[in-house]
């Protein structure tokens, strides 16, 4: 007896639905089982992780400050996934955006400018972040390369380069010899939305914007079709004559500007100032924040909104269990197996079959 | 002189990991599989290896900790890949983000410890021959074993029956499958094999190379041996070329700063990861009249009608 795998006639709709609930229960019951074999109460552990966030105000708006960047990242990405074209170096293109926007705030710091330099730095940021990742896609399109290698290696090159400018020509010169630009003139900030309390701040509104628009372009256009045709059937997709290439540009182009428009968000918002940890891993999270909404952006809002709980749940159990900070991307590296698992019983079925022996022609 | 043989003994040191895990990636590769969770193998393999090696002593034990940790994550992944069909790519990277997490959760209680790192080689007379003596005959067991590794490796595809099957399944899993081979089998064995590897190369770097364990340690090496095996084209000659030569390169960064020729210590440390792409570009380029052995079902699906 053994398993085998079995297509489907066709796709389980009630799965597509559940698949993600599904992993999310089965990731919850692993890491309940983690908890009590490190000696924790696995009930109190993940009333820590998951309800005492959502509990307070103060972590309702952290939450939402999170999840910012993850969503908009994460719908760049699932366009770039859908085309079958693998960008997962958007951890670089969010520095790069950061970088790309920092240079204006760095270069009119303390001077009287008007109101327009927000505005230009995120499209500063943007910008930056596009150019960044066209330059995977230019080597995939006219050499060949694989976009999965060069999109990765740029990542390290983006950290190195924001390390040498913050220890550099941008440092602060009053900063006490930190590696850390001058905070960021008002100006040159994103403002925060609810006076006096918490960090949520307008990135989230435009995270929102950039949901609905992927979820247009996705829907209701020619390019959107094109995305999904070309990553559902290659050949078909050809026949049609559209260009394979042309999706590879214009996808490495969409996500690097929504993560270069994160990563100055980021900067200009909730931190205030350029410093090398700006990002901690927000491009590799987004990764997982696209599959668990399924690569699509409604799915990707709440999946963000999740992630963001667990990295405030993390914080919170790290403080009040003792428990490493790391645990959270186990959970988040558990979570996005179970869905990859549970995303395949969507086509196929496992079915219990009686061995088949089948001879081996060893002279053919 | 004596600098050369410093130079020369540090580039061994820093190809040794890329060796080991690169070679394994190529057989994976071979068979058909596309593992992108080398990185996330080789630093569960860095932490289990670290942390066996210090509560044992040996490095031998620590070594095999790390061939099992490597080879614990390579099996999550083929359960996942080849039992459940999942995209190789997605699984991949999901590999290499569980290992960083666990490595972490794992290392956590050996941050700061540290161990007696492997001894190295040393024969009476041979290894005190003047300039190549120590290149030769003074390194520690895992240069030897990575370098009998991919002779035997050349060995087992070019020279060996099983490896003509191995490459028979990674060029045409349907074709393989209607001969009547298990092709989900042998996928799965090359790549538990390559983990056990990629968990040996992680375990070099606390073992050997830095005898403490930091998290996040291997930093990126994983994936410029995912490189390596492009750069390759998937022939294990051409893999040594280019781990001692990557391995060269990231040793001209310590060498450049130590002279202090002005140039920003950054742009040195990005040097192995400008070189990758540059160098994937050029080979990509060239594809085909270089000779390259890419495998034709690489990356693709593979569920068996019966």
């Amino acid at each position: 007896m053994q398993l085998v795998l079995e297509r489907r006639p066709e796709r389980s709709a009630v799965i597509a639905v559940a698949s993600p609930l599904i992993a999310v229960a089965l990731t919850v019951v692993t890491f309940a089982i983690l908890f009590a074999i490190m000696g924790k109460n696995p009930l109190y552990a993940l009333w820590v992780y998951f309800i005492e966030p959502l509990t307070d105000p103060f972590s309702l708006q952290e939450m939402a400050v999170k999840a910012t960047p993850l969503v908009m990242i994460a719908v760049g990405l699932a366009l770039c996934y859908i085309a079958n074209v693998w960008n997962i170096g958007a951890e670089g293109q969010f520095i790069a955006g950061a970088v790309c926007g920092s240079w204006l705030a760095v270069r009119t710091n303390g001077a009287d400018v008007g109101y327009w330099v927000l505005p230009a730095m995120l499209l500063l940021g943007a910008l930056g972040g596009a150019l960044y990742a066209l330059i995977p896609a230019i080597c995939r399109v006219y050499f060949g390369a694989s976009e999965i290698l060069t999109s990765l290696m740029l990542v390290y090159v983006a950290n190195l380069g924001m390390d040498y400018l913050v220890r550099g020509p941008w440092r602060d010169p009053a900063g006490l010899n930190f590696p850390t630009t001058a905070a960021f003139d008002p100006v040159a900030s994103v403002p925060t939305l609810v006076e006096g309390v918490g960090r949520l701040h307008a990135g989230s509104i435009i995270a929102l914007v950039a949901v609905m628009l992927v979820a247009v372009l996705l829907g209701r256009t020619i390019m959107g079709f094109e995305i999904r045709l070309v990553g559902a059937a290659p050949k078909a997709a050809r026949f049609s004559g559209f260009s394979a290439n042309r999706l590879v540009l214009f996808t490495f182009a969409v996500s690097g500007a929504l993560a270069g428009l994160a990563g100055i968000i980021e900067v200009a918002g909730p931190i205030g100032h350029l410093d090398p940890g700006v990002s901690s891993g927000y491009g590799f999270t987004a990764i997982i924040v696209a599959f668990l909404g399924r690569l699509n952006p409604v799915g990707i809002l709440i999946a963000g909104l999740f992630l963001a709980l667990t990295f405030i749940g993390g914080e919170g159990a790290q403080i009040s269990m003792k428990v490493p900070l790391d645990l959270t991307k186990v959970f988040q590296g558990i979570l996005l197996f179970y869905v990859l698992a549970c995303d395949s019983l969507i086509v196929y079925r496992i079915r219990l079959v009686r061995t088949v022996r089948k001879p081996v022609h060893a002279a053919a | 002189m004596l600098l050369l043989e410093a130079i020369i003994l540090s580039v061994i040191a820093a190809s040794t990991p890329l060796l080991l895990a690169a070679s394994a990636e190529l057989v994976v590769e071979r068979s058909g599989v596309l593992n992108l969770g080398v990185e996330g193998m080789m630093i569960m393999g860095a932490a289990c290896g670290f942390g066996g090696a210090y509560m044992s002593g040996s490095t031998l034990v620590g070594a095999l900790c790390g061939i099992l940790g490597g080879a614990a994550m390579a099996a999550i992944f083929g359960i996942l890949t080849l039992g459940l069909a999942v995209n190789q790519v997605a699984a991949g990277l999901a590999l290499t983000i569980l290992g960083v997490g666990l490595s972490g959760l794992i290392g956590a209680g050996f941050v700061g410890a540290r161990i007696v790192p492997a001894p190295d080689l040393y024969l009476p007379f041979l290894t005190d021959i003047p300039y190549i003596g120590r290149i030769l005959f003074g390194e520690d067991a895992f240069v030897y074993f990575s370098v009998a590794l991919v002779i035997a490796i050349w060995l087992f595809l070019y020279r060996s029956r099983a490896g003509l099957v191995l490459r028979a399944v990674g060029d045409n899993h349907a074709s393989a499958h209607a001969l009547g081979y298990p092709v989900l089998r042998i996928r799965m064995l090359a790549v538990l094999f390559g983990g056990a590897c990629a968990g040996l190369g992680g375990a070099f770097l606390p073992l050997a190379y830095t005898p403490f364990f930091i998290p996040g340690m291997t930093a990126g090496r994983g994936w410029i041996a995912l490189a390596l095996v492009v750069f390759a084209s998937w022939r294990p000659g051409r893999l040594v070329a280019g781990a001692y030569l990557f391995g060269a390169v990231s040793i001209l960064q310590l060498h450049t700063q130590a002279f202090g020729l002005g140039i920003p210590s950054q742009l040195m440390s990005a040097l192995p990861y400008l070189a990758t792409v540059i160098v994937l570009v050029l080979i990509s380029r060239t594809r085909g009249t270089a000779g390259s052995a890419a495998p034709a079902s690489l990356g693709l699906v593979f569920v068996p009608d019966r």
